[in-house]
This record gives C-alpha cells, structure tokens and sequence, in this order.
C-alpha cells in the first residue's frame, strides 16, 4: 500500500530566491497533515506544486504511487480549497457542486443525486438553488469542500480556508472540518500560519521555515519535543533566555544568560558542550508560582521577582514578572485554582520550573 | 430649513437641467418637427409623414440602412474577438509594467484624430502603399495590390478605431475575476474552453455588453471611416444624412433619416440586453 | 452728462487714440474657398482699413448650409458660386442685394461682371458680384492615358482602376455635355432635365467598374495622381497646374464637350453685420496687385481688370497651354440653377454610389 502523497526532494526556485529547499515528506492515506509556518515560509508554493499550478524545479510528486509531475491539474486526483473559497459566483450552489462532476461528463441525473448527497452530507440540504452571495461565511466555507469531496479526490488541499472566518466561527469550522474529514475520510493536506488550527485538526505537522521542514510529528511531538529552536519559539509561547554554556552532563546542563542568571536546562540529547553560545527556552505553563521560596525548593531554577502586568484570560490568565536582576520579563501562567487572583501589580512573587523543562538548543549562527 | 435645502437642490440642478435640455433635448424635438414637414413649394411647407413614406419607399435607402446596421454588428463582433484575448491577456497574463505598457498601446493611437488615424490605414492600404509594396518586395504578389476602397477595408478601419472602447470594459471586469476563481475551475477538472465558457465569460458579460453597445453605437454613427476608406461603393447611413443636409438642402428628409437612425440604434441595444439578460443599469452601472 | 458717462467717453476717445483705429473699425467675417484670402492679403487689407478679418473656409454646399441654419446670420460676406446664388436665395432667403453704389465698378472685367450680375439678379436686386473664376475638366497624365480627351472616356475598360471623379453634380452635368446633351437646356424644365440625368445616370452606372475610387478632397485626388494610382480624373484646373509643375506629364486637359466655367462671387449674408467692412474687401482684393497675389495663392484668375499682368509667367503659360482660343470660346458657364434640381440630382448620385 502507497501512501496517499509522497514528495521527494521537492525544489522550487524563483529566479535566485529558493522557496521551496529539497522537502521530502510522505502523507499516509486517510491522515490530516498540516503545513505551519509564517507567512513567506513558500508553504503555498508546496501547495501549488501538489495542485499543479507550478512545476517544481526538481523533485518528484507521487500521488498513490504515480508521479503526477507531468499530468496538469485538472486531470490530478487533487482537489484544492482556495483560501478565499473561489466558489463560482456566475452559478447558484447546486452548479457549483456539481461543476466538476459536468467536467467529468457524469449524466445529469447521478450529477443531481450527488449533489443532494453532498449538501446532506455537509448538513445544507435544499440549499442548491440559492445564490453564492446569499450564504453565510461557514455555510460557503462547507459548500466549497463539498465542491472538492464530489469528486472523490486521493488528496483535498486546504490553503488557509478559515482566514477570512471571524474568531467565534474559526473556532467551530475547526472541530466541523476534523469531523467532515473524518466523515469523507480522505487525506487532508492544510497549510496555516496558525498554529492552533495546526494543532487542534492534525495528525501530523510539519513545521516550515525557509522554505525548508524544520520538524515533522504530532502536535505533542512539536509542543513538548521540539527538534529546533525555531519550532520551540513557533509552536505555543515559551520564554527565551540566550546564554553560554558553562558545564554539561548528561542531558544536563547550566548556561549563564547574559543578564547574569544561572540556569539549569536539559540538552535533549543535542550535541552541546561548554562554552558554546546557546538558547533555553521554557513554556509558560512549566512555571511554577509561589509565596515563599520554601515551596519551590524542590525546583532547580528558582527566581524572585516583581509582577509587571496581569493578563486575564479566564482560564489561560498569565502574569508577566520582572525578575529582581532586570533581565526582561518572564511569562507564567497563573494556576487555575484560583490561588493568586489577589496579585495586584508590583506584589512580589517567587517562580521556579525544574532544569528539565529547560529545553535547550544552540543559538543560531553559533 | 427643509424648504431652502429643496432650493438649493434645486439650484445646483438647474445648470445640468439647462444643458440637458436646450443641447440634447431641444434640439431632437426641433429636429423631429422638421422631419414631419413636407416641402410643396418655395418656401412652402406642410404636416406629412412623407419623409418617413420616402424611406420606405425608396428601396436604395433602406438598403442602405440594413447594410449599416449588419456591417456595424459584424464589426462589434469582431471587435470583441479581438478585444477579448487581448483584454484577457492585459487583465489576467500580463503584469506590472507590461500590464500598463500594454494598456498604454491601446490608448496611444487615440492621442490622434480620428481623420489622421484614417489616413494612416489610407497610407497602410492603398496600391501604392506600405502592405502593397511589402508583398511585392516578398514576392507575395506580381503587380501593386489594391487594398482600399471596399467593405473589408471599412471593417478593419471600424474595427481599429473601436478597439479602445471595448478592451477598456472588458479589462475592469476580467481584472475584477480573482485569479483563484480561474484555478479553481481547472482545479475541479475544466479545461480551457470549457473554464472560458463556464467561468471566465459569465462572469464579464456585462463587460462584454457594454463594449459592444459603445462600439456598435460608435460604428453606427460612424461617417469618415466608411466614406474614405470604402471609396465607391462606401453605402453608409450617416454619409446618407450628410448628403441629404448638406448637398441637397434636404433637411426635412435627412431630420427624418437621423430619427430613423436613432430608432435603430435603440432598438439593436434592446436586442442585445434582452438577448443576453443583461439591464442598461447593470452593464454602464 | 454725468462723471461716470464722461469717464467712458474719455476711456474710449483714449484707446482710440492709442489704437490709431478709425473709429468705424468692424470685424468682418468671411465665409470662403481655402486660397481666397491669403495671409498677405488679410494683413495688407488690416493694415489698410483698420478692419479685422475673420476667415472660415468651406464649399458651396456647406456654406449655402450654414447660412440656412442661422437665416443668413455668423458671417459679413460669402462667396459662392454664382449659379448657387438665385436659387437658394428665393428659397431661403440667406442673402441682402449688393448696393452697386459702394462697389467700384471700374475694378472689373466690365462682360463678367453684367454676367454675373444676370446670373444672381433676383426681381431688380443683384445678388453677387464676381471674384475668381475657374474651369474644371480632366487632369490626365498624358504618358498613360493620352487617348482621354473627353468626360466620356473616363469609361474606357483599359483604364479600369485608373481612374477617378467626384459623385457630385459637375460629373453629371459633364458627362451630360459628353454625351451630347444639353443639361443647361434643360434647367427650366424639370421633365426633360430628369430624362438627361437618367441617361447619364445609366452611363455612370456602366462605367462604375472601370472607376477605382470617387474622390471627395482635392488633398485626395491630388495624392492619387501623384502616386500614379489614377492616370485620368475629372478635376480643376488649377489641380492640374500645380501637379504639372511637379511631373510635366500630367496636366489639365479641357474635353472637347467644353470645360465648365464657374465663377464665384461676393455675396451678402441676410444678417451680416459689417457691410462697411465687406465693401471695402471687395474693392480691396479687386485692385489689380491685389487680385495677382490671390491668383498666385489659389491658383485661378480673377475678374479683375488688368490683374494679368501681375500674374505670374509659369502659371499664364499653363493656362494658355490648356486654353487655346477655341477651348475658352467652347467653355460651358454654370447658369443658375433652379430651386429643386438638387433633389433630381440627388436620386442620381445615391443610385449610381448604390450600384454594383
């Protein structure tokens, strides 16, 4: 059995600039897989290769197995959701869905049950004979995938379809696109620059920068296990500190910041020896808050400081303390208990995480 | 304080009410009267409707008026399969500088008249011309090659001259069709042709319909081009109404023949919003 | 008197004085041919009177239509041909009768002018006085097309896309002459003269094959025979005298029927409101030097007493080489036309351009 999408090598070059560097990956059938990165990161430009619109400059595209390099895109078994939907507004819904099926010369009756099985499907039925324009943002983001699904394609790319959406929306599309794939069960390919949407649908994630695949995993492999520093500083938020390195041992380690704070963190197995410059990074929720230094004791890392700002956000409310040397500030999420909503600006707190949630790389250009 | 805003409305109006009716509709009423009249003697005239009888009548006339109408319809016609690939390519293909380049080279033979514009395809034309002596020298032709003075050569100079005004609304609709919309056609298994008929048509048809208003009308009312470039047998309605002002102190007749034109004209644009489900507000809108 | 009326006074007494102006200064329009008034003339003219010269040039018919459209009204003195004059006139009524009392009669060639004066007479008032006459006939390029001696052979099948004329009413009445006809005969009696233009009419219908183009500018005939596209056209003289000094081949030929003669005249428009100025442009241009420096600059004489002698040599041999004794003796002079023959005409001209 062949994976659904295989990309080998694949390269796109736009006169000097490399958008797209030798990525490799392979997408089993029936998965969600999703392409993060910042915008410019040439996450698109994989997008367009796979659909068709652009030749890679070298590599090879295999979709079940065959190359589709030299095959144009309307006859790829790849259907593409565009980000702003690009539903058709000359035709009413019905024709929209039933577009590529025309194409594909299916008689008119079977167009027409395909049809109503698909709204059924995306929970719109009798809506075919309405007009683009008269939708909703939601309703028009299901009937554009509905479009695709008709066509029963190996592989539906999704290219950032919920960035118009407002916020409240964007939440609920995201659970009801998990479900519609679950539902079409058929491999996804979604690119985003937003990682909770990468997070929150996928199976796996490839993490992109630079036009190169910085990681490849599970969400929890990207959120705890980072591979790079860039994927650290990218998935979720983490508080950075940059250093050198004084002693390692083992997965152990101790970095002096540059604001002169000794530090404990773990290598990960990195290869990182004493001396080189390096960056710790440490995610919010790793920290731990507290009165006294006593109850932090069993911690290695251990810091007094002054509250700078509270943040509220219900259940994910943060602080931002100024450690008493001045070294920046230091984001910590308050536990949910309930415990520290006395805390008022300037009251001072004691925080501490253990070394080993100290995740540690060495620094870029080191 | 209702009151004095009414007036001021009113004011402001008044200057644009003025024009409207003593340059445009003042005059088309005069001109109506006058194609009612009937000449019966020096100086004398009465009420008839014989100018209009005259027209039809006189068998040469109205061919001449369905020759116009039929030549100016072919010639929108072929403006728009000209127009639309080159509309396609400025709007969609082309970008940056070679996109307003490009619009530029539409827009450049219009910084001339339209008399000299004509004298350049006379110049292009003619069996001592440039197209003429090209041939020759390629050995395409024996002798000079007369290309002046027929309906072809009437239809490229109707065809030129009418370019701008159809490529101009048939690139602000094109642009106005996002790219993705294209894709997404090919994307769900369109070809070509059938993205274009589907997609890419549909969705410029009120360009369409107003270029092809604004050239046939032009083409219509057009009167250099047809009488210098088609010579001897340049029939042309607006040559005919010239002729009847001008050269016969006809005036009753050509007042008659220019309301007729007016008819036409009216009538061919109905057609063609009907033909194509289109209204006057949604196309100039 | 009160200030403010003295003030105004004075200012114009003043600008006057500065001006040098007499004070009876007028703005003469001129409705006329391009070459008629020629920038040295108008300056010389200015300098002279004090008058100030507006020139608009235009042909017969249009100038007949524009007068029409105002009632005669927009310009001080026009100048149309004189067998267009009478006509239009009773019809419409665009013109005031000349008082001969201001013209300097002396200044004319004493049998064109009581020709004229007959042509334009209307009851006991004249209507025009004559300025600058000229024929039109054939201009042939005698290397190619020498045979061409008459309108009539414009037909010939050998010069089929050779030659050319204009689809207006010097044709027909030519070819009517050609033909053996006597159009002018029959000016009085609409019948006959409809029987005259049918035959000429079945005549230039046959011989439309063998036209290459109907010409309709002089700028455009004049670029056909020059290029050598058409060999034999009906035209002017003076077109073919000017194209004689650019290729010796190619003259004006007066056809054995009889050149045409026209001659165009000053007429008043209705509504004219400089007639000071108007008189004193007629019996400006009629001096002799004047009237030479028109001829030079259009091309055609004048019918003013001893301009010949002014006029240049290279042109009075030109003329003399188209007009031996017996062609000016054969030339066919335009009487004036009857209100109404247009409308004949015009039935003839649209069926011959309909024809195939």
């Amino acid at each position: 059995m062949y994976p659904d999408l295989e990309c080998m090598n694949l390269t796109r070059r736009f006169g000097d600039t490399v958008a797209v560097d030798d990525v490799s990956f392979t997408v089993p059938a029936g998965s969600f897989f999703s392409i993060l990165g910042p915008s410019g990161c040439g996450k698109t430009t994989i997008m367009r290769m796979i659909a068709g619109f652009l030749e890679p400059s070298s590599g090879d595209i295999h979709i079940r197995g065959r190359s589709v390099i030299d095959t144009p895109p309307n006859k790829r078994p790849v259907n593409m959701v565009f980000q702003h939907l690009a539903l058709f507004p000359m035709m009413n819904i019905a024709d929209n869905i039933g577009y590529g099926l025309r194409r594909a010369g299916v008689s008119k009756p079977e167009i027409e049950k395909k049809v109503e099985e698909a709204l059924d499907r995306i929970g719109l039925p009798g809506i075919g004979a309405r007009k683009v324009g008269e939708l909703s943002g939601g309703q028009k983001q299901r009937v554009a995938i509905a479009r695709c699904m008709v066509l029963e394609p190996e592989v539906l790319l999704l290219d950032e379809p919920l960035g118009a959406l407002d916020l409240k929306l964007r939440e609920r599309m995201k659970v009801e696109l998990k479900a519609l794939q679950a539902a079409f069960d058929t491999t996804f390919v979604y690119i985003t620059h937003d990682q909770s949407e990468a997070l929150v649908m996928s199976d796996r994630i490839a993490v992109m920068n630079e036009g190169r695949f910085e990681q490849v995993g599970s969400g929890q492999d990207l959120y705890y296990r980072p591979d790079t520093a860039f994927v650290a500083g990218f998935v979720g938020d983490a508080n950075r500190w940059s250093g050198r390195i004084e002693r390692v041992s083992g997965d152990e380690m101790e970095m002096r910041t540059d604001s002169g704070i000794l530090m404990r963190g773990a290598t990960h197995g990195r290869a990182l020896s004493a001396g080189d410059r390096a960056d710790v990074f440490v995610r919010p929720e790793a920290i731990r808050i507290a009165h006294s230094t006593e109850e932090l004791a069993h911690f290695d890392n251990r810091i007094t400081g002054k509250v700078e700002s509270i943040l509220f956000n219900g259940a994910a409310s943060r602080i931002l303390v100024q450690d008493s040397a001045g070294s920046g500030e230091i984001e910590v999420n308050l536990p949910q208990s309930g415990e520290f909503s006395g805390l008022s600006r300037g009251s001072e707190v004691q925080i501490g995480w253990s070394g080993a949630q100290g995740n540690c790389f060495a620094a870029e250009g080191s | 304080m209702r009151s004095e805003a009414k007036l001021g409305l009113i004011l402001l109006l008044t200057p644009l009410l003025l024009w409207l009716s003593l340059l445009i509709f003042i005059p088309h009423v005069d001109m109506f009267l006058v194609s009612l009249r009937e000449r019966v003697g020096v100086g004398e005239y009465k009420i008839s409707l014989a100018n209009y009888l005259t027209f039809i009548n006189e068998p040469l006339y109205l061919h001449t008026f369905l020759r116009t109408a039929v030549m100016s319809i072919l010639a929108t016609m072929i403006t728009l399969l000209i127009a639309f690939p080159v509309s396609y390519y400025i709007a969609k293909i082309a970008r940056g500088r070679t996109q307003s380049a490009l619009f530029l080279l539409c827009l450049v033979p219009f910084w001339v008249s339209e008399l000299v514009r004509t004298f350049g395809w006379m110049i292009l034309l003619r069996e001592t011309g440039l197209i003429s002596n090209l041939l020759q020298f390629l050995g395409l032709a024996d002798g000079p090659v007369e290309m002046l003075y027929n309906d072809a050569a009437i239809m490229v100079g109707l065809v030129y001259t009418s370019m701008l005004f159809m490529v101009v609304p048939l690139v602000t609709t094109l642009e106005s069709l996002p790219d993705e919309v294209i894709e997404a056609g090919y994307d769900l298994g369109g070809n070509g042709l059938s993205v274009l008929r589907e997609i890419v048509i549909p969705h410029a048809a009120p360009g369409i319909v107003s270029g092809c208003i604004v050239v046939f009308m032009l083409s219509l009312g057009n009167y250099l081009t047809p009488t210098m470039l088609g010579g001897k047998d340049s029939l042309w309605f607006t040559e005919l109404i010239y002729s009847q002002f001008i050269v016969r102190f006809n005036w009753e007749l050509g007042a008659a023949f220019g309301f007729l034109l007016l008819g036409l004209s009216s009538l061919i644009v109905w057609g063609m919003l009907k033909l194509t489900g289109q209204s006057l507000e949604k196309t100039m809108g | 008197m009160n200030f403010r009326n003295s003030l105004a006074v004075s200012t114009l007494a003043l600008s006057v004085a500065i001006v040098g102006l007499p004070a009876n200064a007028e703005t003469l329009r001129l409705l006329t041919w391009g070459g008629y008034a020629p920038e040295d003339v108008v300056a010389k003219f200015e300098a002279e009177t004090g008058h100030k010269v507006e020139v608009t040039k235009s042909n017969n018919e249009e100038m007949i239509a524009k007068l029409r459209a105002t009632g005669g009204g927009g310009f001080d003195l026009a100048q149309p041909s004189q067998d267009r004059i009478a006509g239009p006139q009773e019809e419409f009524g665009i013109y005031k009768p000349v008082d001969m009392s201001k013209i300097d009669t002396s200044l004319f060639i004493p049998s064109m002018l009581e020709a004229t004066k007959g042509n334009t007479m209307l009851g006991s008032d004249v209507y025009g006085v004559p300025h600058v006459w000229g024929t039109s006939g054939l201009v042939v390029d005698t290397a190619k097309a020498a045979m061409v001696k008459d309108y009539t052979d414009l037909c010939s099948e050998e010069l089929t896309g050779k030659v050319s004329y204009r689809l207006k009413r010097p044709t027909l009445i030519g070819f009517a002459f050609a033909m053996g006809l006597d159009p002018f005969a029959a000016y009085g009696d609409e019948a006959a003269y409809t029987d005259v233009m049918a035959q000429v009419e079945a005549k230039l219908t046959e011989c439309k094959p063998v036209v290459k183009t109907y010409w309709g500018g002089g700028d455009e005939l004049m670029g056909l025979l020059r290029s050598g596209e058409v060999v034999a056209s009906m035209a002017w003289d003076t077109g073919g005298w000017k194209l004689n000094a650019d290729n010796p081949d190619i003259t004006f030929v007066a056809p054995a029927s009889g050149a045409l003669g026209w001659v165009d005249t000053f007429a008043l428009p209705a509504k004219g409101k400089a007639d000071e100025a108007a008189y004193a442009w007629i019996n400006f241009v009629m001096q002799p030097e004047v009237a030479a420096m028109i001829t030079a600059a259009a091309g055609n004489f004048t019918a003013s007493q001893g301009a010949d002698e002014f006029a240049a040599d290279d042109l009075k041999a030109r003329y003399q080489a188209s007009f031996p004794q017996e062609a000016i003796d054969n030339i066919k002079w335009y009487p004036p036309v009857p209100a109404g023959l247009e409308a004949i005409e015009g039935g003839v001209l649209d069926r011959v351009k309909a024809a195939n």
